[in-house]
């Protein structure tokens, strides 16, 4: 290499945290010791302002051209030293971080001498790396300001609404031949008693007479390759195929309700569910003088764990619909636990009550038993079976997980969870996003909810998804997979199977079958590195010959 | 200008500016962060609030 290799190494006490365990003075002085090294220093706290500005003056006034941390966890504090590299004119990636609190001081609280010795160690092997870095520079793409929402239901038709009237072009894609998914099934909804067909159709007709949106129903897709920015999307209508492009992908493909065969004596005539309940509502077929209502039929057990959230408020709603039509017809309830949250949906619960509905608690050991013109149950708390008399009985299913869920799982490469619904990137700060950059999720998709939960996810998809249409540009971390020797590669395409965010693709070119990396869907795992049996792929910040060297930096000892 | 500097201000607050929107964040007390901030672990991941 023709420059002068000049590393700053900085220790961090991080008050007491570090270098209440370990010997942080003669860590500094050992660092100065290392091939290399021209300055050391160290710091109270590194990350404070005192800590960045010795850094900054460092890389100017020493002229550092590597940068060397040993503080705590890259996941929270490499971006802001990158940064302050950065500021001070020094390329961000010719930087490196060595975590001697998780890996030293914190594990090694009792034992001041091995975890400084360690660290030690770890702090050779980051200086040997170090050497090898090499500049990267952002990477930027393009984003096709267009956007697919799969799922025709209110979700997807909220979610493109809300994208087209942002100026988006938006393709919704329906595989029914009508909009409207289970919205087409319900009579009233809680707790404004809105008509659900009314709603359902000012929304059609909106998302019908958008110029923004192309409504693609009796459609399939078959095919989506690329990644955030330029998706290839390949649909079927009716058996003709069409190609489009677009730059993000919302996934708002709903769920099924669960058909309980064989539980409870269900026929669909006597013994009928929830939503065939609102079916003979909206039909006007319902006549009924004593309705027991079920829940929790083929939820919460063995086979279907979870609880579907929505049956209770289901339930609760058509007893009122039932008793506000006659307030002669008896209304029970046979529940496990009523989930009636939130100031609307508790006095929906306390109205039902006042208007007669009668809740009983049964035990999943002690279900009721569906008889000819009664239903059976064991009351706990009197100790004692009774006899309901009835004439319809309803039960509350769950909504189970489409059967598409995996099909399309696998062709976005997203995740679904043990129940097949579709999984968030993380719980909390990536609730409407996938793991994968580029797609986003809403409503029943992802679980059971509310037409209103439905509607807030919807709304916020169309957000999250609308950052990078709105950017045009997409900026990735350059910390990503190249094809380092080229000529090695075979393309076999193994990488290709295993990459989980679709970042790779095999190419012909004048040297045959050889693979090509997208940086821009690259998030630079390794996977693909690790398992070159050629070693054709490196990730371009940690490459075979860096890490090699730390290897040997920490075989060398000290 | 989003009025509340709690989890759901700051949130609304990244994401309008990662959308390219200036925001102006106005939070009364001297601190942003809200109840969160006075949480430890947060539900059902465990981690930590801060």
């Amino acid at each position: 290499m023709a420059e002068d290799i000049r590393i700053g190494v900085f220790v961090c006490d991080c008050g007491s945290n570090i270098a209440g365990y370990l010997d942080c003075p003669s860590l500094a002085e050992y660092s100065e010791t290392l091939p290399n090294v021209v300055f050391v220093k160290e710091n109270l706290y590194t990350c404070s302002e005192t800590g960045i500005n010795e850094i900054k003056n460092a890389i100017k006034e020493e002229k550092l051209n590597r940068v060397v941390v040993a503080s705590c966890s890259p996941r929270t504090h490499e971006p802001l030293f990158r940064e302050s590299c950065g500021e001070a004119g020094l390329n961000p990636y010719l930087f490196e971080m060595v975590n001697i609190r998780d890996q030293c001081s914190w594990v090694h609280m009792q034992e001041r001498e091995e975890g400084t010795n360690k660290a030690r160690d770890l702090i050779r092997m980051g200086v040997a790396k170090a050497a090898l870095l090499q500049p990267q520079e952002p990477i930027q793409s393009e984003v096709d300001p267009k956007a697919l929402v799969i799922g025709g239901g209110i979700s997807g038709m909220t979610s493109a609404m809300a994208l087209a009237n942002r100026g988006y072009q938006v393709f919704l894609v329906e595989k029914s031949s009508e909009m409207g998914g289970l919205l087409r099934n319900l009579h009233k909804l809680a707790p404004a008693n809105v008509d659900a067909q009314e709603l359902l159709a000012k929304q059609v007709e909106a998302v019908s007479n958008h110029e923004n949106i192309s409504l693609l129903t009796s459609t399939t897709i078959n095919e989506i390759q690329g990644y955030i920015g330029h998706y290839e999307v390949t649909v079927s209508t009716n058996g003709v195929a069409q190609d489009f492009g677009v730059g993000v992908i919302i996934i708002a493909t709903g769920a099924k309700v669960f058909r309980p065969e064989g539980l409870f004596n269900y026929d669909g005539k006597r013994v009928i569910t929830q939503f065939d309940l609102e079916a003979f509502f909206r039909n006007k077929k319902f006549k009924a003088d004593n309705v027991v209502m079920i829940q929790c039929v083929g939820a919460r057990n063995e086979e279907r764990k979870y609880c579907s959230r929505i049956c209770c408020m289901i339930a609760i709603k058509n007893a009122i619909v039932i008793k506000e039509q006659n307030p002669e017809t008896s209304v029970h309830i046979l529940y496990r636990d009523i989930q009636a949250y939130g100031t609307e949906n508790e006095a929906l619960f306390q109205h039902s009550k006042q208007l007669g509905v009668r809740y009983i608690k049964y035990d999943q050991e002690r279900p009721p038993e569906v008889q000819e013109n009664a239903v059976k149950v064991y009351h706990h708390l009197l100790g004692r079976e009774l006899e309901i008399p009835q004439d319809l009985v309803v039960l509350s299913t769950p909504l189970i997980a489409g059967e598409d869920n995996e099909a399309l799982s696998k062709l976005l490469r997203v995740t679904l969870d043990a129940n097949k619904f579709f999984l968030e990137g993380h719980v909390k700060l990536k609730p409407l996003d996938f793991a994968t950059d580029g797609v986003y999720l809403c409503g029943n998709a992802h679980y059971p909810a509310t037409l209103r939960e439905a509607i807030s996810q919807a709304l916020g998809a169309a957000s999250r998804a609308s950052i990078p249409l709105a950017k045009g540009v997409m900026t990735v971390e350059p910390i990503v997979s190249v094809l380092a020797d080229e000529d090695a590669c075979r393309g076999c395409g193994l990488c290709v199977a295993l990459c989980p965010y679709s970042a790779l693709e095999i190419v012909q070119t004048e040297k045959g079958r050889k693979v090509r990396v997208i940086p821009v869907a690259c998030k630079g795992c390794g996977v693909c590195a690790s398992t070159c049996y050629q070693h054709a792929l490196d990730i371009n910040v940690y490459t075979d010959d860096q890490v090699e060297e730390q290897i040997r930096a920490f075989l060398t000892g000290s | 200008m989003v009025l509340g500097g709690g989890i759901a201000g700051i949130q609304a607050s990244l994401d309008l500016a990662e959308m390219g929107i200036q925001v102006h964040l106005v939070e009364t007390l001297p601190c942003i962060g809200g109840k969160m901030a006075q949480l430890d672990k947060t539900f059902p991941t465990n981690d930590c609030a801060i």
